[in-house]
């Protein structure tokens, strides 16, 4: 080329475009549906659409069809709620923005050792191992407690350590915007994956594997490359749960959740990058929405959570005759908590009336996920609120942040007894 | 004499019990270019597979540049300058065009598994498969999906998948297969033109491409080569004629 003469490379304008585009609309998402069932609802969204845009990594780009995927998210998660306890406890110094990036490294390393063995073989026998690969993780979280907490799995508290710059990622739309910043950092590294070399020889895999190797490839190392790289944004996604819901049980590694984010890439669509980002969003809608519109809500509860996260005792009713042990609070300690909690958490939830607080049964009976967030916002609100009162904050810690609601309702309860 | 660019020394292959390839002995000089003739069943692309490392033979050895590559993986024997291609098109059928021929050379270029490189700006990858592509005349069908192109363009696309990694020793494997007499022809002269300076091994039916391409013609019947000549020697070898011509040889004018 002579020198001396100008370049001229037009800017990739529709890149700009689009990109700018999803950045806005990730920004003031929360301005418009600006209700607290909507930001949670966002929250999820956000962090299904990150777990999505990796499987279809795997799905859509290397042309391995995963059962579980869930392993690498869900190990992710545990790893960063340790994460967060260890910072709680002051063990560790990660800050919370960069607690995703354990779970990702966790995913990373889990996909690096599950992914040896998986990859050795293609097609349904792949499947077919992922599919044994999820349901031995599964089953091993259920048989060490120490690390996978049992049946309640392990919660935490996001709020550890001073606040930066008055952010403690207490309120919902603080942790909102952590996952949409996670959000658009992952999207734009997978895409950007897609198109290095790695990323196109992975399509040559997926469309023509003995080809591939006959061009220099070793597909099976192809495969091997894409399946940690898929793992450590699942671990990103699934610390990013971890932090969104403040537990992981052993829910988060089950096929069931493997099943779903087959699904929701499915909805949206495989073939185009953004297509499984759409399914989470539809998927997740259908998922939380599936209960306002049939009584049969029931089944699909007990489908989604099979697990001691929505517990509500014998015959659904919340166990109110067993106090809550252990609570050391004085009487009046107990009231000022129970009243700042009233007034603090009362216009929380414009689902969730106040009439109801106190009566957990009636909450449940309205649907799955008007549930989890009654009890996920009533864990926050008595945090928040009772921090004056050290004793019985720490007394009621242990209660609060127990998976099982009905003794988050005995905690209630015993305070009510009081109040 | 140099290092043959491919030996094989008494290489057989059997499956079960059946011996397919009987003891084959084959030097390829660097430049040359060889057909592989033979009735149907004869081995020939068994012989392929074997050179390019789908197979690993029962016994024998193949040498590449005077290196052994027998039981070595299809991918390592790429890698060291041995490409092929198939009888039964073998592409990347969801890429377009642009995208399979820069697939063909990424490893040759040293990028490997690189995740860190952006495509759009790696661009001696991009020149040569555009170089590439004009080539083989599908410049025009850049950014058309490999798998609705016709039959013909996909042959076309198969050789230069196979040749575009830059490798020096190219396999083709019945190229022409399928084609009618004017794309035949057309393939011909692709072939000539993509070949300059490479050696050329190729497996043929239509007796007018090989008498075009070939130096030298091996005949295999039954897993052995029985001659191995100038087209007019083994067109005048009484052995060749009764084995694959059926002793009915018609006079036949090179194209």
């Amino acid at each position: 080329m002579p020198v001396g003469l100008i370049r001229y490379s037009p800017i990739n304008l529709g890149r700009w475009l689009v990109w700018g585009g999803f950045a806005l609309a990730l920004v003031i998402a929360p301005l418009v549906f600006s209700s607290g069932s909507s930001l949670s609802l966002l929250s999820l969204m956000g962090t299904m659409m990150i777990f999505s845009l990796s499987y279809n990594m795997l799905l859509g780009q290397s042309g391995m069809l995963s059962f579980g995927h869930a392993v690498y998210s869900g190990l992710g998660a545990f790893f960063a709620i340790h994460a967060i306890n260890l910072s709680s406890s002051g063990t560790l110094q990660v800050p919370l923005t960069l607690v995703p990036l354990v779970g990702g490294v966790a995913g990373l390393l889990f996909g690096a050792l599950f992914g040896y063995v998986t990859t050795q073989r293609s097609g349904t026998a792949f499947s077919m191992i992922s599919l044994g690969i999820v349901e031995l993780v599964f089953a091993c979280s259920l048989m060490f407690p120490g690390f996978f907490g049992g049946e309640g799995g392990v919660s935490g508290d996001r709020v550890f350590g001073r606040p930066f710059f008055g952010i403690s990622f207490g309120p919902q739309i603080q942790v909102y915007y952590l996952i949409a910043f996670w959000l658009f950092v992952s999207a734009v590294a997978m895409f950007a994956l897609a198109h290095t070399p790695l990323g196109r020889i992975a399509n040559a895999v997926r469309d023509n594997p003995e080809r591939a190797e006959f061009v220099g490839y070793d597909p099976q190392r192809v495969r091997f490359l894409m399946l940690m790289l898929s793992a450590f944004f699942a671990g990103i996604s699934g610390g990013l749960a971890a932090i969104n819901f403040e537990i992981v049980s052993a829910e988060n590694v089950s096929a069931a959740r493997s099943g779903a984010v087959l699904l929701f890439a499915f909805i949206g669509g495989t073939g185009i990058f953004f297509g499984p980002m759409l399914g989470a969003i539809v998927g997740v809608l259908l998922t939380v929405m599936l209960p306002e519109f049939t009584k049969a809500w029931l089944l699909y509860r007990d489908f989604f959570h099979h697990d001691g996260h929505v517990r509500t005792g014998r015959h659904g009713q919340p166990d109110r005759d067993e106090p809550a042990p252990g609570i050391q609070g004085t009487d009046a300690a107990c009231a000022a908590c129970h009243a700042a909690a009233g007034r603090a958490c009362g216009h929380r939830s414009d689902r969730v009336r106040d009439a109801d607080r106190d009566d957990v049964s009636a909450v449940a009976r309205r649907g799955t996920w008007h549930f989890l967030e009654f009890v996920r916002m009533e864990r926050r609100c008595y945090v928040d609120a009772c921090l004056a009162d050290r004793d019985l904050y720490a007394a009621c810690r242990r209660r609060i942040f127990s998976a099982t609601t009905w003794r988050v309702s005995g905690c209630l309860g015993g305070c009510a007894g009081r109040a | 004499m140099s290092t043959p660019a491919l030996d094989l020394k008494n290489v057989r292959k059997q499956f079960g019990s059946a011996e397919i390839i009987r003891g084959v002995n084959l030097a390829i000089q660097p430049g040359e270019r060889v057909a592989i003739i033979g009735p149907n069943g004869a081995g020939k692309s068994t012989l392929f597979n074997l050179i390019s490392g789908r197979f690993a033979p029962s016994s024998g050895e193949i040498l590449l540049n005077g290196r052994q590559i027998a039981g070595l993986a299809p991918s390592q024997i790429n890698r060291l300058g041995l490409s092929r291609s198939f009888q039964i098109t073998n592409i990347f059928h969801r890429l377009s065009v642009f995208e399979n021929l820069r697939c063909a050379v990424l490893w040759s270029l040293g990028y490997r598994y690189s995740f860190w490189h952006r495509l759009s700006a790696l661009k001696v990858a991009r020149e040569v498969a555009e170089q590439v592509m004009e080539s083989i005349g599908l410049g025009w069908r850049r950014d058309t999906t490999a798998g609705l192109l016709t039959y013909a363009e996909q042959r076309a696309l198969e050789i230069g998948i196979t040749v575009a990694g830059g490798a020096d020793v190219i396999l083709l494997d019945e190229p022409t297969a399928g084609m009618s007499r004017s794309e035949s022809d057309k393939a011909v002269e692709l072939i000539r033109e993509v070949t300059v300076g490479k050696t050329l091994l190729m497996v043929e039916h239509d007796m007018s491409v090989v008498f075009g391409v070939a130096d030298r013609i091996a005949v295999v019947v039954y897993g052995e080569v029985i001659a191995c000549d100038t087209p007019e020697a083994i067109r005048d070898n009484a052995r060749v004629q009764e084995a694959y011509l059926g002793g009915h040889a018609p006079a036949q004018e090179p194209a």
